[in-house]
């Protein structure tokens, strides 16, 4: 993302040389796979880049049945990538259904300038002849680079995107296209790759028609987009479990609005009295969707309640809008804390062999939001035994120990920490444990024992004389 | 009864929550149906005696507890006045870094450039509980203990007492008070002949420990022999010396004539040597004088004409009457009455309440503040005065339903109440008085009348007390609220807008530079560092700042450099009609700056005496710095239906510039509701200047 536009530029053109030097030496590890057609649509309306790519590929070689697929990208985009799933495509037309693959990254082939690979497991080998249709969804954070670096109050906010007209790929494609959709109509450059088309909010590279392997095409698109580039650097998740029937969760959040830096005065005059002309790439007020009963609900910061925040409760889904204190510019910060308390019974259940589980969404509930680091801290009662999680993504797992009020023995932590999160994160996952509800009855008994044990000790002042005359 | 009015009486912010359960074990009288409730419970006396005690004792901590959640009710948990965030901040470092850390603590944060050196200049006491009791920042100063140190003349009370003065000593500037009545009520007692062994070892123990353990706290130091404030306290402490020698030598000679020649020389010399000691003292510059917060005590003039710093200060003004009302409400009026009853019955403790009160009260009429100190005192006599009342009242009315009931009854009555301990005054007081004359037929009708009246006035009383305790001391200063168009509640909560953008946004090591009032805040909400703050230390600094606040923009300009000033932070109401902002303090600003330099003149300031900020203001108001930093913009918004464009909401007029041009600062932040603006002051233009050559005025420390 900071990298400067040049140093990509150069990156991209030596890769282009090297291809051109040697163009047969990669091919020969790209099996005798080959893509028919592939479809590119790059949705560029948010600061979330999201790609969705169709590919349909086809066995045309004579070795045996290929099991797997790779998909490549440019070593700059790798470090933006926060998720990667892929599906194929089962049945015709009205019965089509997704089977999702696994992927992982890959070594791949020896290939130019460090292309990065992923490889998708097919679930039946794609014997000769077949051809198979293969969804890919990938998404991208942090790869809109502002430009200007800084702009004032008045100015909209302009952004980069850079990629290639054509599809990185080990194999070789017939035919392809590349559409881009833009947040609006306003569009300050893009590069040409004939055919370019650009009607409206699209932008449409293509159709190529047979693109030998690892070809490269140099895009940029400058771009205006004012949507809000709200990023959580770090999310602090807190989820706390009282058997006593309810679940408590803090989030402490530390928010930044990532896109051009503020430069200059801030004036309340134009930002009150011209809102469609002053700060439009500034926000001020973000939505998290909570679990539908949510109760105790608290938005609060360092040096107290923050006071404009509205909760909306429906059946399904609870909704909290928070303001931060003041209207976020490029580059301004805002911490504060959102905490909640759930029924028990929602999230809680127990599994066949005993064992109890918390059934909990991951990820950050601000809508549209990165979060650049998220740590979710689950707390076990007092007295758990063997903790474990499941997450759907590779995650890092820890185990830490809490004091909470009564204590003795301290509580165990599940500690879940995951970089680059968006919301396409937010599903389910699971931690099991095991419980003795016996353990719920320690902290009343402990506060019994000390209240009783303080009346009989009145009860025995009153009763003795202590005094020495009579 | 005694118990509840005081509770209700706990929340007018005093120190009275901890002094008032002393007292209770003095009243004496009980609602005559919880006492025949208890009765029937056939307890023995001193299971009786203790369950009440504690049960009331109890009772009066949760109403008091209770009566200041009202702010965290209405409003929320936060700290709400101005001073108070130091305390915070203090804490918090004290239990982060912990004791000895904290005695050293040099802190860069306030005071720029000088710093302050914060171990040695706070009273620690409250920290220290807080630490304790960990976040409960709760004001518990006690000074009542004193008075039954001389009741029971022991030497552990004494202790007591030394310890509390150490507590409030290290919590309380306000323990200057104490050191001072302390003396005098043992003054009083001397002359009054009412001197005994009692008074003696209670007196010397309490001032010698007392005075120890205060040089303990760093910031008092050795300021307790030496400073005048102190120097009561001392010549009492030797005058009490002299007269148990002289009681002695009394004792010894056994001759009245040999002891009255001895007796007129020992005195003359003592006062003598005292007073040789004293001018030394004084004219060597041993002894301090007086500080000037204590001048103004004594004579309510003496700040305006002299210190403007102190008189700055809302809480330092003159208490009017009104307050007095609203605060006192029917202890007012009952006050006086409890004195009559103190005088009454006067004994060595009585006359330390009727010293404390009537001392008490004065103060608190030279200071608002002060009526923190009377409260107690005012509650005690008020008490006194209303037991008095309701059991003079309850007797007439028992004693005629016990004629009309049976002499066997009576008999038993009487003989049980003789039993009891004195406390249950109403039978005690029966039982010595007899029964009334009978001859009056409507007395009883009368008491019935005047004991529903009282309790009706009692009731009210405890009513008023919790809605003044909601409504005005609740609301803090630090969050505006205010009733929307459709009567709904908006609330303003500008100040920590601000403060937390300064803390996200600006360079950790950005200088912030405002009035001292908001000093603390900006340090503890900010986290920034200050110019001056509340800890109003040095008087030339905080001068600097009212000069540059009421200088033109260049000059401005050039101190602000030399303080290394980043932001500048002013409190404006003119938006939504808050009164208490920066333009309207800015005469202090000016008085304070023009008290260290002369330059700043308040009449450039005022047009015919007058202050105005309209087109007839004076032409070095419009121009001045806070003028502008306060109306920045102000010109082009309209506040109020109906109005021209800059129309102040606060003072009620169309501002006099609404074209207002700054050069040297621009406008970095302003909140939704305008109450606070902060600016930042522009690095200098890189070129060779021709103002290089007026550049830097000198700060003079």
């Amino acid at each position: 993302m900071e990298a400067p536009a040049g140093l990509r530029l150069a990156l991209v053109f030596a890769v282009l040389v090297h291809f051109s030097l040697l163009p047969t030496s990669y091919s020969l590890s790209s099996q005798d796979l080959q893509i028919v057609s592939a479809e590119r649509r790059i949705d560029l309306t948010s600061h979330i880049t999201r790609v969705y790519l169709t590919l349909k590929v086809e066995n045309t070689g004579t070795s045996p049945p290929a099991s797997e697929i790779l998909l490549a990208f440019p070593p700059t985009e790798v470090d933006h990538i926060a998720l990667l799933k892929a599906a194929v495509t089962v049945g015709k037309k009205k019965k089509k259904s997704y089977l999702p693959l696994d992927v992982k990254p890959s070594e791949g082939p020896e290939a130019p300038n460090e292309t990065k690979f992923f490889t998708v497991l097919l679930l039946n080998p794609l014997s000769v002849g077949e051809s198979l249709t293969l969804e890919v969804l990938y998404v991208l954070t942090h790869s809109l680079e502002p430009f200007p670096l800084e702009i004032s109050q008045s100015e909209p906010q302009l952004v980069y995107y850079h990629d290639s007209a054509i599809l990185l790929s080990p194999y070789h494609i017939k035919q392809q296209i590349t559409v881009i959709k833009t947040p609006s109509t306003k569009v300050e450059s893009f590069s040409r790759v004939e055919p370019t088309d650009h009607t409206g909010t699209e932008l449409k590279y293509g159709p190529y028609e047979g693109r030998s392997p690892y070809s490269f095409s140099p895009i940029i698109i400058h771009f205006e987009n004012n949507n809000p580039f709200a990023v959580v650097e770090e999310l602090v998740r807190e989820v706390e479990i009282s058997h006593w029937g309810s679940l408590q969760i803090t989030e402490h959040y530390k928010l930044v609005h990532a896109g051009a830096q503020h430069k200059g005065v801030f004036s309340r005059v134009d930002y009150q009295s011209r809102p469609s002309l002053s700060g439009v790439s500034s926000f001020k007020h973000l939505i998290a969707r909570l679990p539908p009963r949510v109760h105790s609900v608290y938005y609060r910061d360092e040096i107290g309640n923050i006071s404009s925040s509205h909760l909306r409760k429906d059946s399904r889904k609870s909704e909290l809008e928070i303001e931060p204190r003041y209207p976020l510019f490029g580059g301004w910060k805002a911490t504060f804390v959102i905490g909640y308390g759930l029924p028990l019974q929602d999230f809680l259940f127990e599994s066949s062999d005993g064992r109890r589980y918390l059934n909990f969404t991951f990820g950050c509930p601000l809508a549209e939001t990165v979060v650049d680091k998220l740590t979710i801290k689950v707390v076990l009662p007092e007295g758990s035994k063997n903790p474990f999680a499941i997450v759907p993504f590779p995650v890092e797992q820890s185990l830490e120990t809490s004091y909470s009020y009564l204590d003795v023995v301290g509580r165990t932590v599940v500690v879940l920490e995951k970089k680059n999160v968006v919301p396409e994160h937010n599903s389910p996952f699971q931690v099991y444990y095991n419980f003795n509800p016996i353990c719920m009855l320690a902290e009343p008994l402990m506060l019994a024992s000390v209240f009783f044990f303080l009346f009989v000790a009145c009860v025995a002042y009153l009763h003795i004389d202590l005094s020495i005359r009579k | 009864m005694g118990g509840k009015t005081e509770a209700a009486n706990g929340p007018t912010k005093s120190p009275a929550a901890a002094a008032k359960p002393d007292l209770l074990p003095a009243s004496p009288t009980l609602p005559s149906l919880l006492s025949d409730h208890l009765k029937s419970l056939k307890l023995k006396t001193k299971q009786q005696e203790l369950l009440i005690r504690v049960s009331l004792l109890g009772l009066v901590y949760v109403l008091a507890f209770v009566t200041r959640l009202f702010s965290v009710l209405r409003y929320e948990s936060m700290i709400h006045e101005f001073d108070p965030y130091f305390n915070y901040r203090t804490t918090l470092f004290l239990t982060e870094k912990g004791f000895y850390e904290f005695w050293n603590w040099f802190d860069y944060e306030s005071w720029y450039p000088l710093g302050r050196i914060v171990g040695g200049t706070l009273y620690p006491g409250l920290m220290l509980t807080a630490a304790l009791i960990y976040w409960t920042l709760r004001f518990l100063r006690f000074a009542v203990h004193i008075r039954e140190a001389v009741n029971t003349g022991s030497l552990a009370w004494a202790l007591g007492s030394a310890f509390g003065y150490f507590y409030m000593v290290s919590a309380w500037g306000g323990y200057v008070f104490i050191i001072n009545l302390l003396p005098l009520y043992v003054l009083v007692l001397l002359i009054t002949g009412r001197y005994s062994m009692r008074l003696y070892v209670a007196y010397n123990c309490m001032y010698v420990l007392g005075m120890l353990l205060a040089m303990q706290i760093r910031f008092v130091g050795f300021q307790h022999v030496q400073s005048g404030e102190h120097m009561a306290a001392m010549g009492v402490f030797f005058l009490m010396q002299v007269f148990y020698f002289l009681d002695w030598v009394k004792h010894l000679l056994n001759d009245s004539k040999l002891f009255q020649a001895f007796l007129r020389i020992t005195v003359t010399t003592a006062v003598g040597v005292g007073a040789v000691a004293l001018g030394v003292g004084t004219a060597s510059g041993y002894i301090s004088p007086w500080t000037g917060r204590f001048y103004s005590l004594l004579d309510p003039t003496y700040a305006k004409d002299h210190i403007p710093i102190i008189a700055s200060v809302s809480e330092h003004q003159p208490t009017a009457w009104s307050s007095f009302m609203f605060d006192f409400h029917i202890l007012l009026f009952l006050f006086p009455a409890g004195l009559y009853f103190c005088f009454k019955r006067l004994s060595d403790a009585t006359i330390f309440i009727v010293m404390y009160g009537l001392t008490s009260m004065y103060f608190a009429g030279v200071m608002v503040r002060l009526i923190l100190v009377a409260t107690p005192a005012v509650c005690l006599i008020s008490a006194i005065a209303v037991s008095a009342t309701v059991k003079n009242l309850t007797l007439l009315v028992r004693a005629k339903s016990k004629v009309a009931n049976s002499g066997a009854g009576k008999g038993a009555s009487s003989g049980k109440a003789s039993s009891k301990s004195k406390n249950f005054c109403t039978d005690g007081i029966f039982d010595k008085q007899g029964l009334p004359d009978q001859s009056m037929p409507f007395q009883r009708n009368g008491a019935i009348a005047l004991l529903v009246g009282a309790f009706y006035l009692l009731s009210r009383y405890a009513t008023h007390c919790t809605w003044v305790t909601s409504e005005a001391y609740s609301s803090p200063s630090i969050v505006l609220a205010a009733r929307g168009a459709h009567g709904n509640r908006v609330i303003f909560d500008d100040y920590r807008e601000a403060y937390f953008w300064l803390r996200q946004n600006t360079p950790p090591d950005a200088k912030v530079m405002s009035w001292w009032d908001y000093g603390y805040q900006i340090t503890a909400m900010g986290n920034r560092t200050v110019i001056v703050d509340n800890n109003t230390w040095n008087n030339t600094h905080i001068a600097t700042v009212g000069r540059a606040m009421s200088s033109y923009e260049d000059e401005a300009y050039d101190i602000m450099r030399s303080l290394d000033v980043d932001y500048v932070l002013v409190v404006f109401g003119g938006v939504t009609g808050y009164s208490s902002d920066d333009i309207n303090k800015f005469l202090w600003m000016v008085r304070i700056g023009g008290g260290v330099f002369p330059v700043i003149k308040e009449p450039d300031y005022l047009v015919n005496g007058e202050y105005r900020v309209d087109k007839g203001a004076a032409p070095k108001m419009l121009n001045c710095l806070m003028y502008k930093l306060s109306y920045y913009r102000f010109g082009e918004l309209t506040t109020e239906y109906g109005k021209p464009s800059g129309y102040d909401r606060a003072r009620g007029v169309e501002i006099g510039n609404k074209d207002v041009k700054l050069e040297y600062l621009e406008e970095a932040f302003t909140t939704s509701n305008w109450i606070v603006r902060i600016y930042k002051v522009k690095p200098p233009n890189n070129r060779w200047s021709t103002a290089a050559g007026h550049c830097c005025v000198q700060v003079q420390d």
